[in-house]
């Protein structure tokens, strides 16, 4: 097989664990990262929780610099400057004094520095433009993320940011994959960031798609599988990767978490029930049939599904996606799980973050479990046995995850992962 | 210390978060250029112009912060709009 590709290091910043081992705790464990926020109270948002991760003035500073925190608010930036650097960390890397051209950086994102675009616009309708400053630029463009980290990091292949709406961090990770596979890069650091707060928030709330019954009680909120589901939980993070050629990987010996076999991103072209919002079910299953064949493996092999499950009435069609491109069901479907469950949707970093839970789950041999879904949907279970919907941690031998992700404007993406062999 | 002495180190203060310099932050003096001397990226140099008048409570035309170069045009510019306070 012509350039394989591996995965080298891995980074995370996550509403319910900052950093690999905080978050592998927390995802064993089923513990929740969603709060409810009084601002969004205050501001009368009907959904008043959601998933931010937890980060210290002193934890930021061991990322930027004073001076590139000067003026800086821009949640999606900083979350993604420090996966990006943990992984890069990870994989054995420093930051060099020199350009190394041969490694690049995919790293998505849905909108970036809102917070900053806001404060940014307040003192222009005030006729401030002058006093701006020097960074509502670099802060609010939307390859700002990978324009920082690029940067830090010296890196001088492909630098750029990609956007496809809640598939954004799945396309990342597929594209630096392409990337590797055509000779054009040794190493792509890929992942997907997201903004927090309000004004990310905002529109969904007013587009009544969040779960607004759970304010009293915001770690149940997010309930991807149940049957009470009424509405995701926002949340916030990112999720990085350094994918390698295996060729670079084993010169410098480095741990190699998983291997890429291969994916699919496509659109259902809002037609045949897709739209803006809705996915169309035959381009779902499309992607996903072609994420296996390009992979070469046979649906039964595929050990459990990290599923994109947001806890909307969709999360049935999801399922029912999955069953029919695989042709598996009952005791036959793989185990499937959903992070969304503990930290909400991280947006155009869900993919991303929950492709890093994925290859956890393959490196260290387990399924984290779902929670919130003790009342599972009778729909879901009438189609795949509740026993592969696990709400306890399982621990065995993972070799193959599939992880999925769907997003606004009907796009789709799937990605295979398994065990490194040589 | 003369006025011009405590200017300078009122200065230095200003512009200390944008140095990448520090030996020639160090011996910073009136012949200092902000770009050669003290290695301030030139997009910065908008951010220290925003700092000086917050601190001395003026506002500089777009003529006078493109002279503001060196630690002794940056003087010179503040007293004069000081004076016209």
């Amino acid at each position: 097989m012509k350039n394989r590709v591996v995965i080298t290091g891995l980074g995370v910043v996550s509403p319910n664990g900052v950093g690999l081992t905080d978050f592998e705790k927390a995802i064993k464990s089923g513990t929740s990262g969603i709060e409810f926020y009084p601002d969004l109270k205050e501001l009368g948002f009907s959904c008043c929780i959601g998933g931010k991760p937890k980060i210290s003035e002193a934890l930021k500073r061991q990322y930027l610099t004073e001076l590139q925190l000067r003026d800086f608010n821009s949640s999606g930036i900083l979350y993604g400057c420090m996966a990006g650097m943990d992984a890069w960390k990870d994989a054995g890397f420093s930051i060099s004094d020199t350009t190394d051209y041969d490694s690049g950086i995919i790293f998505g994102a849905g909108t970036s520095g809102i917070e900053k675009f806001r404060e940014a616009i307040y003192k222009l309708d005030d006729k401030q433009v002058r006093r701006l400053g020097s960074t509502v630029v670099a802060q609010t463009m939307t390859s700002g993320v990978s324009a920082y980290l690029g940067g830090i990091l010296g890196l001088g292949n492909q630098v750029t940011t990609n956007s496809s709406a809640c598939t954004t961090g799945t396309e990342a990770i597929l594209m630096g994959f392409d990337r590797i596979k055509a000779g054009l890069a040794k190493r792509m650091i890929v992942g997907g960031t997201s903004d927090e707060g309000p004004y990310i928030w905002g529109g969904f709330d007013a587009m009544r798609v969040l779960n607004y019954k759970h304010n009293d009680n915001p770690e149940s909120g997010s309930r991807p599988m149940s049957a009470t589901a009424s509405g995701f939980v926002p949340g916030s993070g990112a999720g990085a990767m350094v994918l390698e050629s295996l060729e670079s990987a084993l010169e410098r010996n480095a741990t190699i978490y998983a291997e890429i076999l291969g994916g699919d991103v496509n659109s259902g072209g809002q037609r045949d029930g897709g739209s803006m919002t809705a996915p169309n079910s035959k381009a779902v299953q499309r992607c996903i049939k072609k994420a296996v064949k390009n992979s070469n493996i046979n649906p039964s092999e595929i050990d459990a599904i990290n599923g994109h499950l947001t806890a909307t009435i969709k999360d049935f069609t999801e399922i029912e996606n999955w069953s029919e491109a695989l042709n598996l069901k009952g005791t036959d479907f793989p185990y499937i799980n959903s992070l969304k469950s503990m930290v909400g949707h991280c947006l155009s970093a869900s993919g991303a973050i929950e492709s890093v839970a994925s290859v956890l789950q393959i490196h260290h041999n387990f399924i984290f479990p779902n929670i919130n879904c003790e009342d599972l949907n009778e729909e879901i279970t009438a189609l795949i046995s509740k026993e592969k919907i696990p709400q306890k941690l399982i621990e065995k031998e993972i070799n193959i995850v599939a992880k999925a992700s769907f997003g606004f404007g009907d796009v789709n993406g799937c990605l295979i992962f398994k065990k490194f062999r040589k | 210390m003369s006025e011009k002495d405590k200017m300078i180190e009122e200065l230095k203060l200003i512009v200390k978060p944008y140095i990448q310099d520090e030996k020639g932050f160090e011996e910073m003096h009136e012949g200092t250029d902000f770009i050669n001397d003290l290695k301030i990226n030139s997009a910065n140099l908008v951010d220290v112009i925003l700092d000086i008048e917050d601190k001395y409570d003026i506002i500089f035309d777009n003529d006078s912060m493109d002279k503001m170069l060196n630690v002794k045009a940056a003087l010179e510019i503040i007293n004069q709009k000081v004076s016209e306070k």
